[in-house]
């Protein structure tokens, strides 16, 4: 058991000491749930696609400080950050322009019963409407975009400056 | 399908540059097929929005005015579209080639054609939020490709112009809260209802913050101090379209917009923008004139050339606008033609140096012709296009009683004439140097892009006669002077 | 008079951004100047005890439209300022990024040392 303790250490060296990593084992799923419901509330409580990314990505980001670059890249490597990032920009872009095709105006909210004229029924049956499951229209639909491409860009963001090496080699002459 | 002409111009790029990130770089070339094609498509969009004279106002999200966003498509946006599109059109055929010296091709397809969409919402938007928003997103794809190469200069500039335009953006937006604040409403037209002709000391300060901020946006004299740095720092097809579209979709569009037609015109405004538009005028040529890096020398004499158009505006005339109008667009098309011209030359002897050129007109017969053209047009000699929009502008300086700026404006003209004299000079004619014996003319999309400018050089001049006059111009004019025109247009009234 | 504060607090960052040297306060002024104008919005739409812009319903299963305009904050600013603290996000991480690469290609925060650009 202690063996296999301090092999552990050896393989993560790059990461934190072994107290922020233990906290950081059993937080970060919270912290990840946590988001998942900030963002899916979005449309009820304060919060929203924005605010649930950021905490998601704190998750991640938790994931790089704790254990470092490799084991935070196995979760969610830069190339896959990068596209989520622009799919996550491309599905809101679509839910918006699917508005144009299901009631005529660009952006307008095309899960709520009064604008859509000729689905409407169909939506009644999967669930749109008052007091049911899609009651905000297509805004909780924007916030799983919105709390993708946010979640992927801030990662992106904090990995590539953290892991932006200021070192004397690379410097040239002045 | 008329009424998803209006967002198409935003949603087109905006969707295109997420798509086209995501292509692995190794198939670069579907990028460059995507890029192409989204050019292309604005380039029709634009061409059918002008020519059938369409208008219209665009509720976002079906929310009628004030409570929503809106669009507004008038005369002067439809121009703004046509040129942002021809330029984007030249320019994404011309990175083609030239951008393969760079890494991640990819990524800057996704910049520039966020900056594009940034643009096309600038010129489109009716409300003064989303104007800032999207002035935001052109700005900050183009400080980011201002930087694209991470060399020492590159990085200097971009620092520089990322500060200043943070500033401009800054200066927009606490304009913004001022006028939320005395008035209750962000739409432009509701604003100019609710005002009616009223200004107190809070609008005065407002209007002053906007003037700053798209002055700064605009490079008008003494706010010009990024633009020579930023621009040639730029890959050329970048600093095309910095150059030719970028500073006046988001400056002098948006300080037109916002003085002429959503503030109640005053003779204040009208002589601020006289008197800036004349200090760019003489002192960007000025500086031009001792400059010996190509791209330099071109990024002054954009300051100048935004001059003039700022001196056809400050008269207020029907005249003098439309000749501001017009030198606009065709400051779009030599001023991006020229600067791949330079672009092309850096390419293929790799400097910038006017003096270790020398000949290369024996080595590249496209480049030089072009570029030999559009020096022609910028120096306003006829009959290329510059000729009849300078014409234009001296003559209503004239008509109104401003004879100082008419002199001024003759005198640029030559020194103008000097300069380009002296890139030719250098540049093109004379002797080959024996270090260019080997080079080549550069690939054919560049030359290309280049021809198109060239040609569109020429033909613009035709925009002189009055049935196409009316046609592209006139409606531009028109929306500019009527500012009461505009309020009821663009409320739906 | 409150609004002043704002004001102020700008001219701090403008300040900051005018006179340092440093790379990295010049960003940080540009931070606080961002605040100091989105605390400004915030005022603009503030009321004193005011309440959360939600319409709620009366008894009678009605929303009060008439009550909802007299106590309620102004919510617009409010979406103005998430709007611009986004964009500022942007800004301020790219400002960031170029300051790291000007960091290793000149070696030096200070801007009097870096000027290879004249003219």
């Amino acid at each position: 058991m202690n063996n296999s303790n301090q092999i552990n250490i050896a393989e993560h060296s790059e990461g934190m000491s072994l107290v922020v990593r233990t906290i950081a084992r059993w937080v970060k799923s919270f912290i990840f749930i946590f988001g998942l419901y900030i963002v899916f509330y979005g449309h009820l409580t304060p919060g929203g696609g924005f605010a649930g990314g950021v905490i998601i990505c704190c998750s991640f980001i938790l994931v790089l400080l704790a254990f470092g670059k490799e084991r935070a890249f196995k979760r969610l490597s830069l190339e896959r950050a990068g596209a989520l990032d622009s799919i996550g920009a491309l599905g809101f872009l679509l839910v918006a322009v699917a508005g144009i095709f299901f009631a005529g105006t660009f952006f307008v909210n095309w899960l709520s019963v009064p604008a859509a004229g000729s689905i409407n029924s169909l939506l009644r049956k999967i669930g749109v409407g008052e007091f049911r499951l899609l009651s905000a229209g297509t805004i909780p639909v924007n916030n799983i975009w919105i709390a993708i491409k946010v979640c992927a860009s801030m990662y992106l963001v904090f990995a590539l400056l953290a892991m932006l090496r200021i070192n004397d080699d690379t410097q040239e002459d002045l | 399908m008329k009424s998803f002409l209006i967002p198409f111009f935003v949603v087109l790029p905006l969707g295109a540059a997420f798509l086209v990130v995501l292509v692995p770089t190794r198939l670069r070339k579907i990028a460059d097929v995507l890029a192409n094609l989204c050019a292309l498509m604005l380039l029709i969009a634009a061409g059918i929005v002008c020519v059938k004279g369409i208008t219209g106002v665009y509720f976002v999200g079906g929310w009628e005015i004030p409570v929503g966003i809106s669009m507004v498509l008038d005369g002067f946006s439809g121009l703004m579209l046509l040129t942002i599109s021809v330029i984007t059109f030249a320019s994404t055929l011309y990175s083609v080639s030239y951008m393969e010296q760079f890494t991640w091709k990819t990524k800057f397809y996704c910049l520039f054609l966020l900056m594009v969409a940034g643009m096309n919402g600038v010129v489109l938007s009716g409300d003064f939020f989303n104007l800032f928003v999207f002035l935001e997103i052109a700005s900050i794809a183009s400080y980011a490709l201002v930087g694209y190469g991470c060399r020492h200069e590159e990085l200097e500039a971009t620092f520089k112009y990322l500060a200043l335009g943070n500033l401009a953006a800054l200066c927009v937006l606490l304009g913004v809260a001022f006028v939320y604040g005395l008035t209750g409403t962000l739409n432009m037209a509701d604003f100019s209802i609710r005002t009616a002709g009223y200004m107190n000391n809070g609008l005065l300060i407002a209007l002053a913050l906007f003037l700053t901020g798209f002055g700064l946006k605009a490079a008008l004299v003494p706010m010009h101090a990024w633009l020579p740095d930023a621009h040639p720092s730029a890959p050329t097809p970048i600093s095309a379209m910095l150059s030719g579209v970028f500073i006046k979709a988001t400056g002098v569009y948006a300080l037109v917009r916002v003085s002429m037609n959503v503030f109640p015109p005053m003779q204040l405004t009208h002589e601020i923008i006289l008197v800036l538009g004349g200090l760019s005028m003489v002192v960007g040529v000025f500086m031009a004139i001792g400059q010996w890096d190509f791209k330099r020398l071109l990024a002054y004499h954009s300051i100048s050339q935004i001059g003039y158009v700022m001196i056809g505006i400050g008269l207020g005339t029907p005249l003098g606008i439309l000749g501001a109008v017009y030198h606009l667009i065709n400051h779009a098309a030599f001023k991006s033609l020229l600067f791949l011209g330079a672009g092309a030359v850096e390419y293929q002897t790799g400097t910038r140096q006017l003096r270790q050129m020398g000949g290369l007109r024996q080595r590249m017969p496209v480049t030089s012709s072009s570029t030999l053209i559009a020096s022609l047009a910028i120096s306003g000699l006829p009959p290329f296009n510059g000729f009849f929009s300078k014409v234009i502008i001296i003559w209503a300086c004239v008509q109104a009683n401003r004879y100082g700026y008419a002199v001024a404006a003759v005198i640029v003209s030559v020194m103008t004439i000097a300069s380009f004299m002296k890139v030719q000079k250098y540049a093109f004619f004379g002797k080959l140097k024996e270090k260019w014996g080997k080079i080549k003319e550069v690939p054919a999309t560049m030359q290309i892009a280049m021809v198109f400018l060239a040609v569109l050089c020429l033909l613009m001049s035709l925009l002189i006669v009055p049935a196409l006059r009316d046609v592209v111009l006139q409606p531009a004019v028109d929306s500019i002077i009527a500012g009461t025109n505009y309020v009821t247009f663009a409320g739906g009234l | 008079m409150i609004y002043g504060l704002c004001i102020l607090l700008f001219l701090i960052g403008l300040y900051a951004v005018v006179t340092k040297h440093n790379l990295i306060k010049i960003v940080i002024g540009f931070i606080i100047m961002e605040n100091a104008i989105n605390l400004f919005l915030i005022m603009l739409g503030y009321r004193m005890g005011g309440k959360a812009p939600i319409i709620w319903q009366d008894a009678a299963g009605k929303a009060d439209i008439a009550a909802f305009a007299n106590s309620a904050v102004d919510p617009l600013p409010q979406a103005l300022v998430l709007t611009s603290i986004v964009i500022s996000l942007g800004v301020t991480a790219l400002m960031v990024a170029i300051c790291l690469r000007v960091y290793q290609r000149y070696g030096t925060f200070d801007i009097s040392k870096i000027r290879r650009l004249k003219g």
